[in-house]
């Protein structure tokens, strides 16, 4: 049996052990044990919102728009919308836990104080919530792909790699969503994440495909993280992996990056200045 | 000198312009229990987030078991149990998973931490609540939550941040049993205050602090010694007639405290001074001879009252 402090002497001389004391899955146990007692409502809402997207514009405005041209070809609506609604479902699970819930923990709660007066670092809460938060991108898109299957919008096994990838599309999501929250004080504030959120979401090519923008609007959209997640599942979906399906995982691997450095940062700055 | 366990030089914290902690120096020593006694804002819980490493001083030094928390924070961290002024449970945990989470945090096994969980309960006379969510606890039992959740670790230091203000008087000595429990264990206690009859109880040496600076340092009775007489009279004439009869009781002892309500005159012998007040015809309208507190020290040392 190791003493607190053998362990944290343990590791002493590694580089970085200011901000990381490699205990990121202490923080997921707390969500996991917090999760049990919290409330399914808001969960299944998050997860509902691609699905009911998928009904009312593929069942229904998809019947009268039948197929339109790809990349890959012609495609019938339905499934063409399917992929960029997976990647949606990824973005709002990780959107969900990221945000409001981190709004709540820093601003409401001491929850963080508490943590970061015990060996943990910064770099162990900002990548233990954010791993957290990517579960329940996980599982919407999971859940996603259980729904869609055996409606036959899922054109080959290979797609099922839209899983590995949605789960890089939702830590991205996750860990820029965390640091953009851990900035903000109020809830106007907050507000804006969701205004701006929902416009990304119908314009980056989710519904239909962005070349029928002119083209300054179709260059701003190709900057934003939703179009670059809706491009690379349905990259994947669709068997047509090309340099840009890797531009897309290279975006996002940055947006990781960026965002664990600043929550950690801004971690460190409200609680251990 | 015993072993030094935190050892402070000039240590300074600046917020901006402003300077919450201003070049303090003190030791404290490996068992001890040491007080921070002062009034609001006197730099009590700068300092001791400086020494639990989750703050960053602006220039000195401090080291804490032979560690600079600047470079060792992690590891300092191990050895201390925080209690902080504001309770910062997990409010969506129960009783337990509080405590069973806190461990966890310390990077110790699930098995060490769930037995440890038994016994802290049983400390914190928690059992009845232990599948309570913390919201629904009295502010008495979530104090006595925290304590119990600082020393989940085993923690050579335990920092307690005026452990019992808002308690009702039963409640603070509950508090105070556990914390003398913990003194016997070899515990090093560093606790802050501003009620000078908790210093005096749980203390064995503590410096008073206003305005981040350090007045006196000592053990009670010390401080009571050098800075005030072994006895009070304190005397209430109206509040017109306090300011008439001051100067003449001014005469008449070593020091005098004049008070919006009261006149405190420090003697060896206060009943002696009271005979002489009345043998000279001022009746005072009520009179109290009591021992000396650090109270009266704290007074002495900033001409204010500790608590306002
Ligand atoms: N984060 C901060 N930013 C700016 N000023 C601060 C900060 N923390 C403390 N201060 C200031 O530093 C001074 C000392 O504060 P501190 O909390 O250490 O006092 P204290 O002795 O604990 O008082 P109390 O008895 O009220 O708890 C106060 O004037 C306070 O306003
Ligand atoms: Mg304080």
């Amino acid at each position: 049996m190791r003493s607190a402090v053998q362990i944290a002497d343990a590791r002493a001389n590694k580089p970085g052990h200011q901000i990381y004391a490699g205990r990121a899955r202490a923080i997921i146990e707390r969500a996991s044990i917090a999760l049990r007692s919290s409330t399914w409502v808001p969960i299944a809402t998050g997860f509902i919102e691609p699905v009911l997207y998928l009904l009312a514009f593929g069942y229904g405005m998809g019947t009268l728009i039948g197929d339109i041209s790809t990349s890959a070809g012609s495609i019938d609506y339905t499934v063409f919308i399917a992929p960029g609604l997976l990647a949606t479902s990824a973005m709002n699970g990780a959107i969900y836990d990221s945000t409001w819930n981190v709004f709540f923990k820093l601003n409401e709660s001491k929850l963080y104080q508490g943590m970061l007066a015990t060996p943990l670092g910064p770099l162990d809460v900002a990548l233990g919530e954010i791993i957290w938060a990517l579960f329940r991108g996980l599982s919407y898109s999971i859940a996603f792909m259980l729904i869609t299957a055996p409606l036959g919008l899922v054109p080959s096994w290979s797609a099922l790699l839209a899983i590995p990838a949605a789960v890089l599309i939702a830590f991205g999501f996750a860990s820029f969503g965390m640091a953009i929250t851990s900035y903000f004080k109020t809830y106007q504030q907050m507000g804006l994440i969701q205004i701006v959120l929902l416009p990304m979401f119908l314009f980056s090519g989710s519904l239909y495909p962005i070349s029928v923008y002119p083209d300054w609007l179709e260059f701003t959209i190709k900057l934003l993280p939703t179009w670059h997640g809706i491009e690379l599942i349905r990259d994947i979906w669709f068997g047509v992996i090309d340099f840009s399906s890797f531009s897309h995982l290279i975006y996002f691997l940055v947006m990781i990056v960026l965002g664990l450095f600043f929550t950690t940062r801004r971690l460190r700055d409200l609680f251990m200045r | 000198m015993p072993e030094s366990l935190i050892s402070a030089r000039g240590l300074t914290k600046k917020f901006g312009d402003f300077t919450a902690v201003d070049g303090i120096d003190f030791d404290v020593a490996k068992g001890e229990s040491f007080g921070l006694l002062g009034p609001n804002g006197a730099g009590k819980s700068t300092t001791m987030r400086i020494i639990a490493a989750t703050s960053r001083r602006t220039s000195g030094t401090i080291s804490i078991l032979g560690r600079d928390p600047e470079e060792h924070g992690p590891q300092v961290r191990a050895h201390l149990g925080v209690v902080p002024q504001q309770d910062n449970l997990d409010t969506e945990l129960t009783v337990t998973e509080n405590l069973y989470i806190y461990g966890r945090y310390f990077g110790l096994s699930k098995k060490f931490v769930n037995k440890k969980v038994e016994e802290l309960l049983a400390f914190a006379q928690l059992e009845e609540k232990k599948d309570v969510k913390v919201e629904a606890l009295s502010g008495g039992m979530k104090r006595r939550l925290t304590i119990a959740r600082a020393l989940v670790s085993e923690p050579d230091i335990l920092m307690l941040d005026e452990p019992t203000t808002g308690l009702d008087p039963q409640a603070r000595h509950i508090l105070w049993d556990r914390l003398f429990r913990l003194k016997e264990d070899g515990v090093t206690l560093i606790i802050t205050t501003h009620f000078m009859d908790e210093a005096e109880q749980l203390c064995d040496r503590l410096v008073v602090m206003d305005k981040g600076k350090i007045m006196a340092e000592g053990s009670p009775a010390e401080l009571i010694k050098q800075y005030a007489t072994r006895e009070v009279l304190e005397v209430r004439f109206g509040s017109d007639r306090n300011k008439e009869v001051a100067p003449i009781l001014r005469e008449m002892c070593d020091r005098i405290e004049e008070l919006p309500d009261r006149i405190l005159l420090y003697v060896e012998d206060g009943e002696a001074l009271l005979e002489k007040i009345v043998a000279k015809k001022l009746h005072p309208n009520t009179s109290l001879v009591r021992r000396s507190s650090l109270e009266d020290v704290f007074l002495r040392l900033t001409g204010r009252s500790l608590i306002e």
